[in-house]
């Protein structure tokens, strides 16, 4: 958390001269992209283990990702909800707080409103039915973090455990929504489905519907959020410094509860995006799983909202690509899992030598570098 | 060599001094950081059975130094001999093995643990601990340093002077020829630093070389046999036994304060070193001011296995210092953080100029005038990352002016944040740089400034000197009268005597959460406060 670089921090380096500025950037660049490089050259090494050829799975993986028309499409269409999801994410983590039941968040909102829209849907207005069902969104995933805010706040019980165990029985409980009070008319256990006139619009003549629009403004939100506003720097401060956050007279229990809820409830939002935007009806079965693949992103964007941006389109790529990529080699659709784990493993690596050379020493080990010199 | 095996350089000493080997020498050591020249060919020896007294004030390159010799810094350049072989120090594993033992300023051992398991855990590289050869070995060194010690005692039931000893222990366990003390009396009684000394005595007098860094003057002439003077990363001055020998404590004292500030600083350092009250005078007026803050009966719970506070009451009138003494971890904090608001009274009545503020929050108080400087600077004091600028407005965000309708107005921060620095003299390069970075000295600064800025009427200072050097020091002192001139109430928690007889009225002795006792400051007031702090008054009547 520490080297989240807060809006008020962006001043920092006023006093230093260009040259050191322009290393913060080139810094800032090989952290960020430097892990998905080496990521994906070594996800190349483990496809060239298995026997598949590297250079025509990741040709597939932007063929289908970016450079076909439908593929770009869908693409897009599929950073909304990894940007809602990652500035639910953000603004938890900038405040020290762990929120790892976005999964159970997600979907119990997903279910709720999968639930409601068709009736709500083909009753009301159908823009005025978007509001409603985004509120609804909203409101079950902000309700979901009520209790893992409340115990740390109250009592400092450890919020990832309890985020943990509250997304598996919202997990669960979502299932059980989708089949019991909100199971639809056809044999399989899914609710009923949205009618075509419901869903969000799209643009002209493309499929990229307007949630995509409210997903990168509500990025921009977060980030001015945390850039220019009070509650965003209250939140800061909470995260770099809980105990300066007492000492400064923050009231730390409403904050932790007011920051949770707000977490939960652009998780939220992101579930009712991608119903009404592109799903149209629940499984019971049905997990996207967004959230512990878009931690390592947020990370990358070094929990700043506007650059998480590049790294949602990155996801976007990824996930619609490797879909196509991974049938055709015929691999598990599983390989995009790997891929992601590598992007952490590298993350903590290139963040220990980053760190380890601030504190100038070098970047190799020091045997090997006695070696060189000898020889 | 290790300790204790080899006495007969201690007479070596006394006839051919000359011809002795330095324990440690540092020849024209030089280390940089980024933007700063922390050690600038320094050149330095410890001798055996010599204790170096090493001054400087805060960011003078001491840490570094002794970072250096500990093998946890490399130097750019020079050399460093032990025992007359140059090595090169690698590692601080390499320099345990070389012998070099620290004991750093603050305590590590494990307060659950015993001292037998302190000791064992510290040292013993197998999985199986070896109990009987570390009873021996404690009671060996026990007796070198000449004092008692209960293997079988809970670290943390310890006084913290006994605590020390232990941590000296650990730094010789594994045989050492060079111990290193940071800033060892800084927690200490006048008592324990008195032991110490005892401690320090025996130790060299069996040709263990020490290194003492140290703030307090009076100290450094009392305890070292080689005193050396550093400034921004140079030795400015250094005086061998000699020298030492042939001048009064007075004359050192002077000559010392001149190499650290120059001519023209010496009479300013000399008022915080000499100690001369500056309270004469103010008697009168404080005796007919208002009683700005009131604690009527009050209790709190404490934390972290610290004393709460029990039935305390206490009134401090405008312009008046009232201290708070005693031995760290009585209460103090939890006696802090009730009067800001960080702690919740369990009973009592806190009053501000008459005002129950017992339901008022942290931020209330803080805006009603009531200010709160933490000891603890970078635990809860700032946000070391952050910038200075923001760091002065750390209680003030989300209010006019620096926050309009909840948008931040930067220039707004900015301009105050300069005018503070000016103001407090805060040395920083400017108002964006993290204050992490500052020295522990100007950090203060920043926290006082903070703290005294916008209108105080009653401002709680704990430990307001801790750790800083002279100049600072005699600063934030000179602060804290200009605010008792100006009618504001102020509360000096210090374990340092010395400080509190020199800048309060009236010192209130706190004893495991109680009060036991409140001195009016004058002659022989520093005394009937030991015994206040040690127990040793007169047993106050219990309740029946």
């Amino acid at each position: 958390m520490s080297d989240a670089t807060s809006g008020l921090d962006s001043g920092i380096e006023t006093a230093a001269s260009i040259p050191s500025r322009w290393r913060g950037w080139v810094d800032a660049l090989v952290r960020s992209v430097g892990p998905i490089v080496l990521a994906l050259l070594t996800g190349g090494i483990l496809l060239a283990i298995v026997g598949r050829d590297p250079i025509a799975f990741y040709d597939d993986v932007l063929k289908a990702g970016l450079f076909r028309a439908s593929g770009l499409q869908d693409t897009i269409t599929r950073t909304a909800p990894v940007l809602l999801v990652g500035a639910g994410l953000i603004v938890a983590f900038r405040a020290g707080l762990w929120n790892l039941g976005s999964d159970g968040q997600y979907l119990l909102a997903a279910a709720f409103v999968a639930g409601v829209a068709p009736g709500l849907l083909a009753s009301v207005p159908v823009a005025i039915g978007w509001i409603l069902l985004a509120f609804l969104g909203m409101t079950v995933g902000a309700a979901w973090t009520i209790v893992p805010a409340w115990l740390r706040g109250r009592y400092g019980v450890n919020e990832i455990i309890t985020t943990l165990m509250m997304s598996f029985i919202g997990v669960g409980l979502a299932a059980l929504l989708v089949k019991g009070p909100f199971d639809g008319p056809s044999t399989v256990p899914q609710t009923s489905v949205i009618d075509p006139g419901g869903m969000l619009l799209n643009l002209p003549d493309v499929r990229i519907h307007i949630g995509v629009f409210l997903a990168l403004f509500v990025s921009a939100a977060v980030y001015w959020l945390f850039a220019r506003t009070a509650f965003g720097t209250r939140m800061d401060v909470l995260g770099a410094n809980p105990r300066a956050a007492v000492h400064a007279g923050i009231d730390v229990p409403r904050l932790i509860l007011v920051t949770f809820m707000l977490s939960g409830a652009l998780i939220g939002l992101a579930a009712a995006v991608d119903i009404v935007g592109v799903f149209s009806y629940m499984r019971a079965d049905w997990n996207p799983a967004y959230g512990l693949k878009v931690v390592p992103l947020v990370f990358l964007a070094r929990l700043n909202a506007l650059a998480m941006i590049p790294f949602a389109v990155f996801f976007g790529v990824m996930s619609i690509g490797g879909a196509y990529a991974t049938r055709r080699a015929d691999l598990p659709g599983d390989f995009l899992l790997v891929l992601i784990g590598l992007v952490l493993l590298f993350m903590v690596l290139t963040q220990y030598l980053g760190d380890k050379r601030q504190r100038g020493e070098s970047l190799l080990p020091r045997r090997s570098r006695m070696a060189s010199v000898h020889a | 060599m290790t300790l204790g095996a080899d006495r007969s350089d201690v007479a070596a000493r006394r006839t051919t001094p000359d011809q002795l080997t330095p324990t440690v020498e540092l020849i024209e050591i030089t280390k940089a950081f980024p933007g700063v020249i922390a050690n600038d060919h320094i050149s330095l020896v410890a001798m055996p059975g010599e204790v170096l007294c090493l001054l400087g004030e805060n960011g003078a390159g001491k840490s570094t130094l002794m970072s250096i010799i500990s093998g946890l810094y490399q130097p750019d350049s020079g050399r460093i001999k032990v025992g007359g072989n140059e090595v090169r120090i690698d590692s601080p594993r390499h320099g345990r093995e070389l012998g070099v033992g620290m004991v750093y300023q603050h305590l590590s051992l494990i307060p659950t643990l015993t001292v037998l398991e302190n000791l064992m855990m510290g040292a013993n590289p197998g999985i199986v601990l070896d109990q009987s050869s570390a009873r021996t070995r404690l009671a060996e060194l026990a007796s070198a340093l000449g004092v008692v010690v209960d293997p079988g005692a809970r670290a943390g039931s310890l006084a913290l002077g006994q605590q020390q000893h232990i941590e000296i222990i650990k730094a010789l366990w594994s045989g050492s020829r060079l111990l290193i003390l940071d800033e060892p009396t800084s927690m200490l009684t006048p008592q324990g630093a008195m032991e110490l000394q005892g401690v320090l005595r025996a130790l060299t007098a069996r040709s263990l070389a020490i290194i003492f860094i140290t703030h307090k003057l009076h100290e450094a002439i009392a305890i070292g046999d080689r005193v050396a003077v550093l400034k921004l990363g140079r030795v400015v001055g250094t005086m061998g036994p000699d020298e030492l020998a042939a001048a009064t404590p007075q004359e050192l004292q002077e000559r010392i304060i001149t190499m650290m500030f120059g001519e023209a600083h010496a009479p300013d350092a000399q008022v915080a070193e000499l100690r001369e009250p500056a309270v004469a005078g103010r008697a009168v007026a404080v005796a007919t001011a208002e009683p700005l803050l009131e604690l009527v009966d009050v209790s709190a719970v404490g934390a972290d296995g610290q004393h709460g506070i029990q039935h305390v009451s206490l009134t401090v009138r405008g312009g008046e210092v009232v201290g708070v003494a005693g031995i760290d971890g009585n209460g103090q904090r939890a006696f802090a953080e009730v009067i800001a608001g960080q702690r919740r009274q369990s009973a009592g009545e806190i009053r501000l100029a008459g005002t129950s503020i017992d339901r008022t929050s942290v931020s209330a108080r803080q805006r009603m005038g009531l200010r709160y400087v933490t000891d603890d600077r970078l635990g809860e004091g700032v946000v070391a990352s952050w910038p200075v600028s923001v760091n002065l407005v750390l209680k003030r965000i989300g209010q006019v002016p620096y926050w309009n309708r909840g948008s931040v107005d930067r220039s707004a921060i900015d301009t105050t944040a300069r005018e503070l620095i000016e103001e407090f003299d805060i040395r920083t390069p400017s108002p964006q740089t993290r204050i992490g970075k500052l020295s522990g000295g100007n950090i203060q600064k920043a926290i006082i400034a903070r703290e005294v800025a916008f209108e105080p009427r009653v401002v709680v200072f704990n430990k307001p000197t801790h750790g800083l050097d002279v100049r600072t020091t005699h600063a934030v002192r000179e602060r804290i009268s200009e605010m008792t001139r100006q009618g504001v109430a102020v509360v000096v928690i210090s374990s340092d005597l010395d400080e509190l007889i020199d800048v309060c009225d009236r010192v209130a002795v706190l004893d495991a959460g109680r009060l036991v006792g409140i001195v009016k400051n004058g002659p022989g007031a520093a005394t009937r406060i030991g015994e206040l702090i040690v127990g040793a008054a007169a047993p106050v009547p219990m309740p029946a």
